[in-house]
């Protein structure tokens, strides 16, 4: 079966998830985003690319961080923005998710960046586009459910390979709440597609998945043997409100065994970075001291994040509807 | 068609431009082929600004046809614009598209206060209203679209110029 993200070329069509692309993709997508970084510093921090081109961002679920940078990418591509905020939306009257699409479709909408609480909703989206032929219509799915949150993944790896050059000989450790991140799920394929040799879950067992070693790493159930020489430290924040039950005692319990301290960073290698993907939630996964240490490089992540979706949604605009 | 020897044509090049270069004059090079003779030109002329480095890419206007040119390198402005005198190199002079689009980005950097183009050769075609202000060839008869003229250069920075059928 053809990738639902490809088009018959094999170029990109939709952003759905990192599971499926192809290296030479993921590293295409890295690659243009590298220029785009430049834009910050001119007097005009705007290029033409998407002139013209209208881009929804449909907020089916909270963001300010993934939202304002969608917003910010989409703009200094002189592409017009609209935002669609979900509680004020005709969904909140009953309006159905494709009703919902179609609608804007009418009002010649060229590109949807979905965020859904719902796993699959974008892929959902990206079908009916195409059963209905309007293939020219791409979608970028800004975290859907559990599933994946395909733009922070690539983000993240741009980061990486910013601070450390290269993948090919990397110890990368993802720790904390990895059952309910999507985030989690879409690090973890980047780095398997992109080569990195040791990829470590560190986690207690509640909040891991069955059979999470399949996906191709290192389990740790204890987070000083799992930091022990690692490059990178991908933290993830901890999911209150997608848990249902008790899966752990208190926040305070949590931050006394898993919780990321200078003493726990210590283990890892003396240039190693430290990464989130945010919203932070400090003293509960990470400290303070650590969250505004040295070696901390998460607001540059928020940084490479605006040029990493200018670099997709210029990539997809540059695709007129491949399948025809 | 005679062969063109690139090494002569940039000595050439750099006769013409030499009597109306300053220290300050600003080279801005256009990725790739444009960039190694601004390399040479700025070294020959020795200016003393920093040399620029400009990738289109982005502002191509065939991007709703052809989408975004695959691996686009960096624009690098490292003088300041604002009432610069800025002269953009490229190897070769064709339709002009790349020049205006070089135009529309070096604008974005600030107000220059006059721009010129110097090219190696001039190969006719043109689809707009722009033309070099420094040429060391204008080809006698307009190279047929079906035949490229590629600049090479090997590590040591000497040129080569070469006629490809496309």
């Amino acid at each position: 079966m053809r990738n639902p993200q490809l088009n018959k070329h094999g170029e990109l069509q939709h952003l759905l998830t990192i599971d499926g692309l192809p290296r030479e993709i993921l590293t295409a997508i890295l690659d243009t985003a590298a220029p785009f970084t430049e834009v910050a510093e001119r007097e005009v921090k705007k290029l033409p690319l998407l002139r013209g081109k209208s881009i929804f961002n449909l907020f089916f679920e909270n963001s300010t961080r993934t939202r304002t940078t969608f917003e910010i990418a989409a703009k200094r591509l002189s592409a017009d923005v609209v935002n669609l905020n979900v509680s004020t939306s005709s969904t909140a009257k009953g309006e159905s998710l494709l009703d919902t699409v179609d609608n804007l479709c009418a009002m010649q909408a060229d590109m949807f960046v979905v965020r859904h609480a719902a796993s699959g909703a974008p892929f959902l989206i990206a079908r009916h586009l195409e059963t209905t032929g309007r293939d020219h219509i791409h979608v970028v799915n800004a975290g859907d459910g559990r599933h994946a949150h395909p733009t922070q993944g690539l983000l993240d790896m741009y980061t990486i390979r910013h601070y450390k050059r290269d993948f090919a000989n990397l110890t990368v450790a993802i720790v904390g709440d990895v059952l309910h991140s999507r985030v989690a799920r879409s690090q973890i394929g980047a780095l398997t597609t992109l080569g990195v040799p040791d990829i470590r879950v560190i986690g207690p067992r509640t909040l891991l998945p069955t059979d999470v070693e399949k996906l191709g790493v290192r389990v740790f159930h204890d987070i000083r043997e799992g930091l022990r020489d690692v490059d990178v430290v991908m933290m993830l924040r901890l999911q209150n409100e997608r848990m249902n039950g008790a899966l752990l005692p208190t926040p305070q319990e949590f931050f006394k065994v898993w919780g990321l301290t200078a003493e726990k960073l210590a283990l890892a290698k003396p240039d190693a970075i430290v990464m989130h993907p945010g919203p932070m939630n400090r003293g509960v996964e990470i400290d303070s001291a650590v969250a505004d240490g040295a070696q901390a490089v998460i607001l540059p992540q928020v940084t490479f994040g605006i040029a990493v979706r200018m670099a997709v949604m210029s990539m997809l605009a540059g695709q007129q509807g491949g399948n025809k | 068609m005679q062969t063109l020897d690139a090494e002569a044509l940039c000595q050439a090049l750099v006769e013409q431009m030499r009597p109306h270069v300053t220290p300050t004059t600003a080279l801005l090079g256009i990725h790739t082929g444009g960039l190694w003779l601004a390399r040479r030109l700025h070294q020959a002329l020795g200016l003393t600004q920093p040399l620029g480095a400009i990738d289109v890419s982005f502002y191509r206007d065939d991007f709703g046809s052809k989408g975004l040119h695959p691996q686009p390198q960096r624009t690098d402005v490292p003088f300041v614009v604002e009432g610069a005198d800025v002269i953009i190199v490229d190897d070769v002079l064709y339709t002009g598209r790349t020049t205006r689009a070089a135009i529309n980005e070096l604008f974005d950097y600030g107000r220059p206060a006059r721009v010129d183009l110097a090219v190696l050769v001039d190969r006719g075609g043109r689809e707009l209203p722009i033309a070099a202000r420094y040429c060391a060839l204008t080809l006698p008869e307009p190279l047929p679209a079906s035949q490229n003229l590629q600049l090479e250069c090997d590590p040591s920075g000497a040129l080569t110029l070469r006629l490809i059928d496309a």
